[in-house]
């Protein structure tokens, strides 16, 4: 719980339930055989007289939509319907062509499910999750002058709504939340993630409550926050939201049910469209579709098909491979990255610390090169560097053997960042293999001594601090290939001796 | 009127017809020729088209000849059939009876319909009906009122009345209708010619211009029962683009047409003789089950309780369908748009205009049933009663092969007599809409005439996928009687 705003008695705790609405990755749209693949393609090019609604078309279901919500349900922990149900939901907008939506309404697929979210006090916190259902997608208005262009591409893509119970009491608890229901999502491979481009669409419900309207049960009214297009946004809309409905009770206002938006660039949600009539959208059964009835056999085939999820790749990493909890975390939050993190330990060796060693560099450099790559670079493509995990090891596995110290490595990496060749091609025909030879050593320092006599005086003189200094000359000698141990202990004797 | 036999092309039966052009005595130019002479001839008195498509029907009959003449033997090749507006025919207008749909041309095929093409058959024209199948009397049709061919002062019955009268003023050898609550069934019986609703299910829907989807059913009307089987053998089966089309095979519809219904269990229901039935029609209906007696069948009385509330549930539950159904006429993708400022007045605008008032009426009727509040008192109430009315035909359907009544309890009644007082119309389907809230099938044939000389229909219905046993009945009965063979005299 977190406090938001302090009057002089009265402390608003902020409650928030989520409505997450998932594009699922299917061939085809939910009702008919059109392509999904319409991004960036001409408007009303993905068509048909179904999801055109054309007068006579009848929708029939896509079972891989049926299947990617029940596995998500799975994942969720949910209870998965015998039966389904479609239903109409009537309103009117050009957008939603036949004048009703198809969505499950009364008879979910998926029900009373959870997803536990790590707090950063190191604690876990279960969201419940109230249900989660298909329905399809409405196209896409175009606001221009005093014209409106519609544009149905969109229009019938399958849509899994998620829907949680008011458990989330703070922005960063939405934060987790939404991070690992996303993560979920990419492992199942039934939903991008892809918030920009809508293929995922957040809509928090926010209300603040007093502790002693909490203890009553008393819920505040509730503002609906739409078009949040990333995981800020929606941490950003709940603070914004929880202080400013905090002020306007603690002035001795009301709070309005209304609609909000949120304007990214002052960082503050805006009134889109007040609530004051609710619609009634007159549900009945899709007389056009058949129940959707799932057998216990076909649940049990469907959790068969799950991958490991994060949560598990995050205990098994810190059980078996010893990894401290932040790089579990960081290392299990996205299956690509995952997938890399695991095929590089392979290589590499899972003995001796090797996992976080392996951890450190991927979350490290790696990750520095995706990032400094530019605008939108994004993890996932950590599965299509030049780079891959195995020649990472074959990296790692130089410096261990002392072939090149750290900071060479660092430098290999960027080379083999960019060319995708091995680290030890590059090492050999660079010629970077670290100097451990003594001989080699003795030489650089005895050109040191001949060319630096006042400090080497000093130094003899008892001002021991100098080390560093003839040690970055030595460093400097060897272009840096020295290996810093032998250099290190090399440079002693000579200094010492006198 | 007058006993025919066939003198002209366009009097022939379907089957006559195939006949005809499989021994070369015309071909499929000739027959469609003489068929849109007829309509050229009558339907300024009729009206039973709302587009007559002859240079497309004409092409496809040269087209027909030609793969006659190359060895193609398709069951309805060369056949001009017409097609009720409420059928999507690709590049044909289709309107539904609609003004909302003025000038609308789909860019697909109803399955049904293409199945009939696949089978050979071509298009002729789409017939009249009342606006998007609401109505018994095509009175409700946004563009005129077609006419009984045995009397012009008299509705051919409805929706799909354009079709009935059609096949009874031989402008066509055959049409499609569909029949929601009965409106195959009961403008056949008042045409005098032969209507089929099959099971639900049994005839795909995609294409079908939605009023009450769970109870439409697209259906042959014919000058025979032979020809309704010829048609349902074409259309009838599983379709990928219909999730409530039935899965189970199709047989050979004509091979049941034996004439032998010796045996047959046949259960006449007592709610069925009411009163308010024209005596003519009860006299005719009872006297047609005496022949069947007479024919080996067995009569048994039977009860259907739950049939006086038949009427308010299917009014409840097809216009609470039809309000969803309807909701995409937005004047945004087709039709005629608005020229309103604002989204809302737009909407007004477009639908104000372009739905009639029987449309606007079960529209408002079915938002109402569907209404936060309203609900389970109404649209949940009607799906319950559904059900008991489904179980009352299972129990029956459990003692008896089928069920036979009358179609209509009246003959055509004139044009006017009804057209302000719906719930008067609404009582023309008493005989007919628990059937469609059933899902079973049945078949309205001729069975007499009243003192006016208007055709009365005979009603026989059978189980879901029955189809087989009520064309047995209803051919066995025909075979033997003369009433399907005569005509209507059109100057």
């Amino acid at each position: 719980m977190t406090a938001i705003a302090e009057q002089p008695q009265t402390t608003y705790s902020v409650l928030v339930g989520m409505e997450v609405h998932a594009q699922l990755l299917t061939n085809t749209k939910m009702f008919c055989r059109c392509s999904t693949d319409y991004q960036g393609d001409p408007p009303n090019t993905h068509t048909c007289p179904v999801c055109l609604g054309l007068p006579g078309a009848l929708p029939v279901m896509n079972r891989a939509a049926i299947e990617a919500t029940i596995r998500t349900g799975i994942a969720l922990n949910c209870e998965i319907s015998e039966t389904a149900v479609f239903a109409r939901k009537n309103y009117n907008y050009p957008d939603l062509p036949k004048g009703y939506q198809i969505s499950q309404y009364e008879l979910p697929q998926c029900r009373n499910g959870w997803l536990d979210i790590e707090l950063t006090d190191g604690s876990t916190k279960r969201i419940r999750i109230h249900r989660a259902h298909l329905e399809e997608d409405t196209g896409k208005n175009t606001h221009s002058g005093n014209y409106t262009l519609v544009d149905l591409n969109r229009a019938g893509m399958p849509l899994l709504e998620i829907v949680t119970e008011a458990d989330i009491e703070s922005p960063e608890e939405a934060y987790a939340f939404l991070t690992k229901l996303r993560a979920i999502l990419r492992y199942l491979g039934v939903n991008s993630g892809d918030m920009e481009k809508g293929a995922l669409r957040c809509e928090p419900n926010i209300s603040v409550w007093t502790a002693e309207q909490k203890a009553r049960s008393e819920y505040g009214t509730k503002v609906e926050v739409k078009n949040l297009n990333s995981l800020r946004a929606v941490r950003g809309a709940i603070a914004y939201e929880a202080e400013r409905q905090a002020e306007v009770l603690g002035d001795g206002g009301v709070i309005q049910q209304v609609n909000m938006g949120w304007d990214e660039v002052n960082q503050r949600t805006v009134l889109q469209r007040s609530k004051e009539s609710s619609e009634d959208y007159r549900y009945f059964p899709e007389p056009d579709l058949p129940p959707v009835v799932v057998s216990p056999e076909w649940v049990e085939k469907l959790a068969a098909t799950l991958p490991e999820l994060p949560d598990s790749k995050r205990q098994r990493y810190e059980n078996s491979w010893g990894l401290r909890p932040i790089d579990a975390e960081t290392l299990s939050g996205e299956q690509l990255v995952a997938d890399y993190f695991e095929a590089a330990v392979v290589t590499y060796g899972t003995d001796d610390g090797k996992p976080q060693r392996m951890a450190n560099w991927i979350s490290g450099e790696l990750f520095r090169l995706i990032y400094a790559d530019g605008e939108g670079q994004d993890l996932r493509q950590i599965s299509e560097l030049k780079i891959g995990p195995e020649q990472l090891a074959g990296l790692v596995a130089l410096v261990d053997e002392k072939v090149i110290n750290a900071n060479t490595a660092k430098k290999v990496l960027e080379k083999m960042y960019i060319s995708g060749e091995d680290a030890q091609k590059i090492v050999e025909r660079e010629g970077l293999a670290m100097v451990s030879d003594t001989g080699v050593i003795d030489e650089a320092v005895a050109a040191i001594f001949a060319a630096n006599p006042d400090e080497l005086g000093r130094y003899r003189g008892g001002e021991v601090r100098l080390f560093g200094f003839f040690m970055g000359q030595v460093m400097r000698a060897t272009k840096g290939k020295a290996d810093p141990g032998a250099a290190k202990e090399r440079l002693q004797e000579l200094l010492d001796n006198a | 009127m007058k006993n025919t036999t066939a003198t002209e092309l366009y009097q022939l039966t379907v089957h006559a017809a195939v006949a005809g052009l499989t021994s070369g005595d015309f071909s499929a130019v000739d027959l469609t020729r003489s068929v849109l002479a007829r309509i050229e001839q009558v339907d300024g008195q009729v009206c039973a088209y709302l587009t007559v498509a002859g240079e497309q029907a004409l092409e496809q009959a040269e087209a027909a000849d030609r793969l006659r003449a190359e060895g193609d033997s398709r069951p309805l090749l060369g056949i001009p059939l017409a097609i009720k507006d409420v059928l999507s025919t690709e590049g044909i207008v289709t309107t539904a009876g609609s003004k909302i749909l003025e000038g609308y041309r789909p860019p697909y095929t109803a399955t049904a319909v293409q199945r009939l093409k696949d089978a050979g058959a071509l298009v002729i024209g789409k017939t009249n009906t009342d606006e998007f199948a609401m109505g018994s009397s095509t009175e409700n049709s946004g563009y005129f009122t077609t006419h009984n061919p045995w009397n012009l002062d008299r509705v051919p019955g409805g929706s799909s009345g354009g079709s009935a009268a059609a096949v009874a003023a031989d402008e066509a050898l055959a049409s499609l209708g569909t029949d929601t609550g009965g409106s195959v069934r009961q403008p056949a019986s008042l045409c005098g010619v032969v209507g089929m609703k099959p099971s639900y299910g049994r005839v795909s829907r995609y294409g079908l211009i939605a009023y009450g989807s769970s109870l439409d059913q697209i259906g042959p009307i014919t000058k025979d029962v032979e020809d309704a089987a010829l048609i349902l053998n074409a259309m009838a089966g599983h379709d990928a683009h219909d999730s409530t089309s039935l899965p189970a095979p199709v047989p050979d519809y004509t091979a049941s047409l034996t004439g032998d219904i010796h045996g047959l269990r046949v259960g006449v229901p007592a709610e069925y003789f009411i009163d308010g039935m024209e005596p003519d029609v009860e006299t005719a209906v009872r006297t047609a089950i005496e022949h069947l007696a007479g024919l080996g069948a067995e009569i048994v009385p039977i009860h259907l309780p739950n049939t006086d509330k038949a009427l308010p549930v299917y009014y409840l539950i097809a216009t609470a369908e039809a309000s969803a159904n309807l909701s995409r006429f937005d004047g945004i993708r087709f039709g005629p748009g608005g020229k309103a400022d604002r989204l809302l007045d737009n909407y007004r605008q477009v639908r104000g205009r372009g739905f009639g008032r029987e449309v606007k009426q079960r529209i408002m009727l079915g938002t109402y049933a569907l209404s936060a509040g309203y609900y389970d008192a109404y649209y949940g109430k009607a799906q319950q009663v559904r059900t008991l009315i489904k179980r009352d035909f299972e129990a029956a359907f459990a003692d008896v092969d089928v069920i036979v009544s009358p179609t209509s309890p009246t003959t055509a009644f004139p044009i006017g007599e009804k057209a302000d007082d719906p719930l008067a119309m609404y009582l023309a389907d008493i005989f007919t809409v628990s059937l469609n809230l059933s899902g079973m099938c049945g078949i309205s044939i001729p069975c007499g005439f009243d003192r006016n000389s208007l055709p009365i229909g005979l009603q026989i219905l059978g189980p879901s996928l029955g189809e087989e046993t009520i064309l047995r009945a209803a051919h066995a009965y025909e075979q033997t009687t003369e009433w399907h063979a005569r005509r209507p005299i059109l100057a």
